[in-house]
């Protein structure tokens, strides 16, 4: 058996936030371990809607998420490669027969405006000249110019390979097994045996994060949800928001965005069951027609065309929505970001951000109560 | 007792036997085709108001295909017959098929999958070229519209419906400029033992090439595509390839017709989690049934093209065997000797398809030395050269990668014409078997779903 890898810090979790943290940690000179069970990124920030939006985040985020939002906007030129951010406004409407939502979007456009997201409310004849494509139920809409989407399936391997050509070391095919804090540093062993140490472990394993956490004792309750997505054939390119339902009925929560290349990326409705231990999630036929039923009323346009192919992904969800992020109380050393809960792709590069920055530098201006990982009780 | 029912995906020749054997057992099949007739590929219907002869629509197979017909037409009223229905997924137990805007699920206790098979192609340059066919695509403007693709046309490609569709255009006058074969003539000498097990087929075979000789069409095997010449504009205007010494020809033609044989269309055993294993001497990914045609998953079992290219007369072997198979399992029985002499049929097919392989292999070398401007995904238009950089700049180790950051398969077509080559282009990189690239995974709708779909909860 080969002699451990050694590293200052160890990152359990090949995902947009284990990505991003690893070239992030690299900037700050020290070095990184990243330990994948698969491949990087072909879990939930593989397999995401691609949505990188701000608002409806609750406003405490807003910082994390305007850091994020920063990074996208460089992204290209900080990783070398393109990630397809498209910044073509991001909105959020409501349907006609839950008008007090309008309200709720005013009250949440004045909040956000004080952390820096400028929101523009727009209905009736405004609204439907500037989208004449929305159905006849669509009451408001919320536009925020200063987001749009990205490509989940480039970004997270863009992030671990300008992570790679930093000097940090990326193992796929790698799942650990077991994770230990023995003397100063942490043990962690692969299914094949073998070993790596770190004093530093960051646990960014998304909905399999409390496999790891188990092992130093902390319990948490994640719930692995996979939100249901679509996809069209191309055609023209056309609409430039991505677009979403504000609603509290999970199954008329749909959104869907086009690419530049055409085709028209839809996600929503009722989220599919998925099987983590075998990294496998099956989207419901009965979810793709409900998808369908509820994008009808937001863009009826969308009827003349065809889907070509659905899939899902699986998202580690925390009861109260909100991510685990920051250090363990218990474990000295230990650092968590995972279960983030359907919303953590727009925050991936602002976490591997923040969570290096803490980690090298013991603090960060970014508000991280809201995520303590202690927050749950034991 | 919950009724039993049974589903036949397919009403080709596998789908049609199927559900023939299940009406003889009492059961009531629904027997689900998105075409608008039956008969399947070979044997497919012509469009009404046609009024060609069965010997001028199928030839040598005019009788196998009247049988067909017959029985369907006989079994009609006893079966609940589907037409112009896409079945799009299987989900818990279930069928999920597509009418007229209209879903619905419906249950099955057995779900019979017939759906044969497309033909394979290989990425040439010039290949997205209007004016270039698949061999299928050039069979069915023939047969159902009684239209040649050219006025000029090359058939290039290897395998028997090489030879097939070149003759059956000859026949109908239209005019054949070569018919171009990748596989050497020396292969067939090798093959020839496993092919005697059906001497008619063989000899069927030697006739198809008489009448390509006769019509003083030029014969040329052991070549290699070059290109497809032309312009955005007008089309194909020629092809360039070498010849089996090594020459470089050229010839004009505005149409060009393409096929490497055949590959099965597996979608729906793939949705319904069906196990998969790679066949070495086809070089495809094929899903793992028992010698009567159960696949791995409860209550899936596959027949015909669909499940391994056996052909069009074993197709009605092994629609029968799948559906004597679900029947037992269902607590029918059968009878064993009809059931042993099905299987000693399909064995003969068996070897016969492995002389096929072997006298026609897919041309595997040239799929992954295609050159880098090459178009691998017509689709998604992306070429070999975004293919191969998602390999040595992206690091991908296997096809399902490889798509995710290229799209190579990610298109309209959801890889069934790009996925052979594109398996073959990533193991090449790698300098790995092919088998080491995996298989692009089917996810639904087995072929694109309208939005306007409207549940039927009925
Ligand atoms: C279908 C879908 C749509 C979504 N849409 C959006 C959206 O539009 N916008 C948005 O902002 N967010 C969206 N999200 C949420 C977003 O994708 C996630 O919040 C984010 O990607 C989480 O990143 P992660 O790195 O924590 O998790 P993941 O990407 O899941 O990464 C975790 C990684 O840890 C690895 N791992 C787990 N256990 C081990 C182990 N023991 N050893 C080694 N490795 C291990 C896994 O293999 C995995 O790669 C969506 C999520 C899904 C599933
Ligand atoms: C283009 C082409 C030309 C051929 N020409 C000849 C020839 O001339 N001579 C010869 O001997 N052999 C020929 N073959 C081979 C021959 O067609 C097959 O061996 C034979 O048809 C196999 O029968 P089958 O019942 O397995 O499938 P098929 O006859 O192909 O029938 C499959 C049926 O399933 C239906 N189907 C498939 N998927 C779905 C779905 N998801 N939902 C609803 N319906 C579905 C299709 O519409 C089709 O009608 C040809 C094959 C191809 C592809």
């Amino acid at each position: 058996m080969s002699a451990p890898v050694q590293s200052d810090v160890a990152i359990i979790g090949g995902g947009i936030m284990g990505a991003s943290a690893a070239f992030f940690l690299r900037r700050h000179g020290l070095s990184v371990t990243l330990l994948e069970t698969d491949k990087v990124g072909r879990q939930a920030s593989g397999t995401n809607f691609g949505n990188v939006r701000r608002q409806g985040r609750p406003i405490f985020q807003l910082p994390l998420a305007n850091r994020a939002s920063r990074i996208w906007r460089t992204a290209r030129e900080l990783l070398g490669s393109d990630v397809e951010y498209l910044q073509s406004g991001h909105m959020r409407v409501c349907f006609s027969d839950r008008p007090e939502n309008v309200g709720a979007m005013e009250d949440y456009a004045t909040k956000a405006r004080e952390e820096g997201l400028d929101l523009e409310i727009l209905t009736g004849n405004t609204l439907r000249a500037r989208f004449p494509w929305l159905g006849p139920e669509v009451l408001a809409g919320s536009h925020s110019a200063m987001d749009g989407h990205a490509n989940p399936r480039l970004a997270a391997p863009a992030f671990a390979r300008a992570a790679i050509a930093a000097g940090a070391q990326v193992f796929e095919d790698t799942r650990i097994t077991g994770a230990a804090k023995i003397g100063d540093d942490f043990e962690l062993e692969a299914d094949d045996g073998r070993l790596f140490r770190a004093p530093v472990l960051l646990v960014t394993a998304g909905a399999w994060a409390g496999k790891i956490a188990t092992q130093f004792g902390e319990d948490f309750a994640i719930t692995p949800r996979a939100p249901t997505m679509s996809v069209t054939e191309p055609v023209p390119y056309a609409i430039e928001p991505s677009l979403g339902v504000m609603t509290a009925l999970e199954v008329e929560t749909v959104y869907f965005r086009q690419v530049e290349r055409g085709n028209i990326v839809i996600g929503g409705s009722t989220r599919a069951p998925s099987y983590p231990d075998e990294y496998r999630s099956y989207v419901l036929p009965e979810s793709t027609m409900t998808q369908f039923e509820h994008i009808r009323r937001l863009a009826p346009v969308l009827a003349n065309l065809s889907i070509i192919r659905v899939w899902t992904g699986i998202e580690g969800y925390m009861d109260d929505s909100l991510p685990v992020m920051g250090p363990s109380s218990n474990v000295p050393g230990l650092y968590h970001a995972f279960g983030f809960s359907g919303a953590g792709f727009q925050l991936g590069p602002g976490v591997g951000e923040t969570m290096a920055e803490l980690i090298a530098t013991g603090a960060t201006d970014i508000p991280l109560a809201p995520y303590s990982p202690d927050r749950f009780g034991k | 007792m919950v009724e039993k029912r049974v589903i036949v995906v397919g009403a080709g020749p596998a789908g049609i036997r199927a559900a023939e054997t299940l009406v003889a057992a009492g059961i009531r099949p629904v027997l689900i085709d998105e075409g608008r007739r039956d008969g399947g590929q070979i044997y497919r219907r012509q469009p009404d108001g046609f009024t060609r002869s069965y010997e001028t629509l199928y030839g040598t197979e005019a009788a196998r295909a009247r049988a067909v017909h017959d029985t369907f037409e006989a079994i009609r009223d006893r079966i609940d017959y589907r037409a112009e229905t896409l079945a799009w997924n299987v989900s818990d137990g279930r069928l999920w098929t597509a009418r007229d805007g209209e879903a619905e699920a419906i249950p099955y206790s057995a779900l019979i999958v017939c759906s044969g098979a497309t033909d394979r192609l290989l990425p040439v340059p010039g290949w997205n070229r209007a004016g270039v066919f698949s061999l299928g695509g050039s069979q069915i403007a023939l047969k159902a519209q009684a239209c040649s693709i050219g006025s000029k046309v090359v058939f290039m490609g290897s395998g028997p419906l090489l030879y097939l569709v070149a003759a059956q255009y000859v026949k109908a006058g239209a005019n054949v400029a070569a018919v171009l074969d990748t596989s050497p003539f020396m292969k067939r000498v090798r093959a020839a033992p496993f092919m005697a097990v059906l001497p008619d087929l063989l000899f069927a075979g030697v006739g198809l090439m008489r009448t390509l000789k006769t019509a003083g069409v030029r014969i040329a095997t052991g070549i290699t595509p070059v290109s497809i010449e032309g312009s955005d504009d007008t089309g194909v205007s020629g092809i360039r390839y070498t010849d089996g010494s090594g020459r470089e020809q050229h010839m004009d033609c505005d149409a060009v017709a393409m096929g490497w044989h055949l590959r099965p269309e597996t979608q729906l055993a793939d949705i319904a989690r069906c196990d998969f294993a790679f066949d070495a001497p086809t070089r495809q990914w094929l899903p793992v049934t028992d010698d009567d045609g159960r696949a791995t998953s409860d209550g899936i079992y596959l027949a015909g093209d669909g499940a391994r290219v056996l052909g069009a007369r074993c197709a009605e072997v092994t629609g029968r065997l799948a559906a004597m198979a679900a029947l037992s399992d269902m607590g029918i029985a059968g009878d064993p000797a009809a059931r042993q002499s099905l299987l000693a049929e399909k064995a003969r097919y068996r070897r016969f398809a492995q002389g096929l392989a072997i006298a026609f292999p897919w041309p595997h070398e040239l799929a992954a030395n295609v050159p880098d401007d090459t178009v691998v995904c017509r689709c998604e238009a992306v070429t070999a050269g975004t293919l191969r950089e998602t390999v040595d700049i992206g690091g991908a180790t296997e096809t399902n990668r490889a798509k995710s950051f290229s799209r190579v398969g990610m298109g309209r077509c959801q890889g069934r014409y790009c996925g052979n080559a594109s398996a073959e282009i990533v193991a090449a990189m790698r300098r790995e078997p092919v088998e080491a690239a995996g298989r692009l995974r089917t996810q639904a709708p087995v072929k694109p779903l309208s939005i306007a779909t409207v549940r039927n909860e009925a």
